[in-house]
């Protein structure tokens, strides 16, 4: 009796250890189910290249480049800003903060992962925006560029968080070999801790890129969501993310307009998708 | 100054210093203008009544009680498929290629864009298994989303058991599962609960995947049951700032604030059960 | 019914790989009711797997494979009996001391209340005999509620030692037991072997040729994965049949 109730709780054991084989798997099912029912009515190459999204014209445009480049522009921008910021902070806190200003940073690392994306949208909307819009002079403050700034911090943890992870995991006699050839601590870490954490480093990147280009509702307060294909960092554009988010509710299901936001949703899945691995691929081989 | 090694060194300390100040900057910014702005917005109405006049005026609470109710749920669901999971991983798992495909898809899972898990909640939950946008459909869905993170943390926090535990309650001839349940799970609960807490404490501030699976404009009156639809706290924040004209600032800051807050308290709640469990652990 | 003569257990042609290495070669032997069976040899001699096969331990270890036969009371303990049944029957004290997270009470009572007891009462004098048993009971009669890991390393032995009493085995297995303890601990612990002599069998692997000499009635030598010698004793101390025996306890090598 107690060997079949052991024997169920393993199978229970290992179906709950398979399922999230099973979603990942039901995500890309239910997103292609959907998102290729558009390719019925209108054509692949159409919305891959095309350059306008209108879909209430008459007849429809579904073409995803403008958004495309638009969660491109947006996503390119918060990383030129994160990355250096990100690196740079990650080996301030890693390297050279003493103790207890490591703990104090970390904290306020997290503390900044912590917070809604929504509330630093919502600020970044009431501050940085007009802020923006009254240094460069400009129509309106909700544009590519405070999309980018506001995005950077929210990448900033993660890049900072896994990078620091890579620091630390730089064994001490690394560091020693090089302090004992008579190199002082900054020329220890450009030659020896920088390139010792590459792996860890380009995983962190990558994931803080995948955070950027995932995030939805910061982006949707904050780039001024005008669906035209972007030519400059001060005007408004609008990404894959925001697009679904602000159309879908007036989509109706079954429609085409439904079935490309899918389809944008299946795009945006892959692209994740293959970031996540390329990223995991690195932080595994870190770990070697 | 000549630009000696020691000099370029100090510079280079400087700029990284400084980079980690502008890190640090925004948040406590965004904390002050948040209590700036919003803190007097807060009273005893604000948080326990409907909001009234086209949500110009009055309370958040049905924001705040569909929040909780969401956080309920999700972690109704999240918490045993997690742990289960977790316990997969790190006491059955053999090591092959189907570990590693379970791990890549945790991977995956965490990296989701949230919008995405909307529309996945929507496709499945509400269309498909026609739950509706109810309560249930966006719990499930939140679940899903941050099982990453429930997952990560309990696994953690089980191989923080050292093996010989393991390997004395076995020796003593109980069962594989009975030594899981007795001895890992008892001294793995700290870090399980810290981990959780902190998936909670994220899905409770996300609004994306609720936006078509459960999330309401406004609602008359309370949610009955977990079928019907319920407001929440970041979707209300997302109204006030974008859907309704001319709604008073400190209305949208206060909201903000109270969602804030109980973000960082519950994450609060679980750094300290953390350290206590730290402090006290006798191994 | 068992025969009283015949051995308690019996080890046929046992060869252990993990993955490409082999550990443990055509080992034979018979392990004799009411004895103290000593294992001797150099690290990798295979000792340790050996022991840990009786109880069915190595099951644990990744990519292992274990051929022959091995009988408890004649009945194979793979191919006959579960793991679970084996480990109750066939109790291990490890090298290093490793009281569970709880109180002393909990640490021996921990066997029996997984196996089904539950009545406070019979917990409470299954606890006092075993720790009576283990020469402990005195120490500590008055703190059962203190935590086991305040002990000191020769209490905590013999509490490791009372909590596999607890479940009631028919053979304890040693794996290097006085390994992190000082000499007046270790005594206590032989002695505790003496004492348990009359009621159960037991199998003691040390890296201590002195030890296995005090103690063990016979003594088994394992070099490289194999059975060189197995005989009494006092036999095995003075004049050992092989050469690698004498070059072993004489210390010449290892």
């Amino acid at each position: 009796m107690k060997r079949i109730w052991e024997a169920a709780v393993e199978k229970f054991i290992l179906l709950n250890g398979l399922a999230c084989v099973v979603f990942v798997i039901l995500i890309f099912l239910f997103l292609a189910k959907e998102g290729l029912a558009l390719f019925k009515t209108f054509s692949p190459l159409n919305f891959f290249a095309g350059t306008q999204w209108y879909p209430i014209s008459e007849p429809p445009k579904y073409g995803i480049l403008p958004l495309f480049l638009g969660s491109l522009v947006v996503t390119l921008g918060a990383t030129v800003i994160s990355v250096p910021l990100g690196m740079a902070c990650a080996l301030f806190i890693g390297e050279i903060a003493p103790r207890w200003m490591r703990e104090i940073l970390k904290a306020g690392v997290e503390l900044l992962a912590a917070i809604p994306s929504i509330v630093i949208g919502f600020i970044g909307m009431m501050t940085l925006a007009p802020w923006v819009k009254q240094i460069f002079h400009l129509p309106t403050g909700l544009t590519a560029l405070s999309g980018s700034i506001t995005l950077a911090f929210m990448a900033v943890p993660t890049i900072v968080s896994i990078m620091e992870d890579a620091i630390t995991a730089v064994p001490k006699i690394y560091r020693e070999g090089s302090f004992a050839l008579g190199a002082t601590h900054w020329q220890t870490i450009r030659r020896v801790v920088i390139p010792a954490a590459s792996s860890g480093t380009v995983a962190a990147i990558m994931l803080g890129i995948g955070r950027v280009i995932g995030e939805t509702m910061a982006v949707m307060m904050i780039t001024g969501n005008a669906a035209v294909m972007p030519n400059t960092l001060l005007a408004p554009v609008r990404t894959m993310t925001a697009t679904i988010a602000a159309e879908m509710g007036e989509a109706v299901q079954g429609s085409e307009h439904y079935f490309a936001l899918f389809a944008i949703g299946l795009v945006l899945f892959v692209i994740t998708f293959l970031i996540n691995m390329t990223a995991d691929i690195f932080l595994h081989r870190e770990k070697k | 100054m000549k630009l000696t090694a020691e000099n370029r060194e100090k510079i280079a300390f400087f700029v990284l210093g400084i980079a980690a100040f502008l890190v640090l900057v925004p948040v406590f910014l965004i904390l002050f203008i948040l209590m700036a702005k919003g803190a007097h917005a807060i009273n005893w109405e604000f948080l326990t009544t409907k909001p009234r006049l086209g949500m110009k005026a009055g309370g958040i609470f049905p924001a705040i009680v569909g929040t909780v109710y969401l956080v309920l749920g999700t972690v109704t669901v999240a918490l045993p498929l997690g742990l289960f999971a977790a316990i997969y991983l790190v006491e059955y798992a053999k090591g092959n290629w189907l570990t590693r495909m379970v791990e890549v898809a945790i991977v995956n899972l965490a990296g989701v864009p949230s919008v995405v898990y909307g529309l996945f909640g929507m496709g499945l939950f509400v269309i498909f298994m026609k739950l509706g946008a109810s309560i249930l459909a966006g719990s499930l869905t939140l679940a899903i989303m941050i099982l990453p993170v429930i997952i990560t943390a309990s696994r953690e926090a089980l191989s923080t058991v050292p093996k010989s535990f393991r390997e004395v309650s076995l020796a003593l001839g109980v069962s594989k599962w009975q030594t899981i349940r007795h001895v890992v799970l008892p001294n793995a609960l700290a870090g399980i609960l810290t981990g959780t807490i902190l998936g909670v404490s994220r899905a409770a501030g996300e609004t994306a995947p609720i936006l078509f699976t459960v999330a309401a404009f406004y609602l008359p009156k309370l949610p009955k049951s977990i079928f019907d639809q319920c407001m929440a706290l970041p979707y209300h924040l997302y109204v006030l700032s974008t859907q309704v004209p001319n709604v008073n600032p400190k209305i949208q800051y206060g909201t903000a604030l109270v969602l804030v807050a109980l973000v960082f308290f519950t994450n609060l709640v679980a750094i300290v059960i953390r350290a206590r469990f730290r402090a006290r652990k006798q191994w | 019914m068992v025969d009283d003569s015949s051995p308690k257990i019996e080890v046929g042609q046992l060869n252990v790989h993990y993955g490409a290495l082999q550990v443990l070669r055509d080992v034979t032997l018979s392990i004799r009711r009411n004895e103290i069976l000593g294992v001797i040899g150099p690290a990798n001699s295979g000792k340790t797997s050996f022991l840990r096969v009786l109880n069915r331990l190595l099951d644990l270890s990744p990519d292992v494979r274990v051929k022959g036969d091995i009988c408890l009371d004649a009945k194979n303990i793979y191919t006959k009996m579960s793991a679970e049944e084996v480990r109750k029957r066939v109790g291990m004290v490890f090298a290093l001391p490793q009281p569970l997270p709880m109180t002393i009470f909990d640490n021996v009572a921990y066997g029996p209340r997984r196996h089904g007891t539950r009545d406070q009462n019979k917990l409470a004098e299954i606890v006092e005999k075993s720790l009576s048993a283990a020469f402990l009971w005195d120490e500590v009669k008055d703190r059962l509620s203190f935590s086991g890991m305040k002990l000191s390393g020769g209490q905590q032995q013999r509490l490791c030692i009372a909590r596999t009493l607890a479940v009631e085995p028919e053979v304890i297995l040693y794996d290097e037991p006085c390994s992190g303890l000082d000499p007046i601990s270790t005594a206590k612990v032989e002695e505790a072997m003496f004492e348990l002599k009359s009621r159960y069998t037991q199998v003691l692997v040390t890296n201590n040729v002195k030890q296995a000499a005090r103690v063990g009635d016979r003594v088994a030598f394992f070099l490289m994965g194999e059975l060189v010698e197995l005989d009494r004793a006092a036999r095995i101390f003075t004049a050992p049949r092989d050469k690698r025996t004498d070059d072993y306890v004489t210390g010449r090598f290892g």
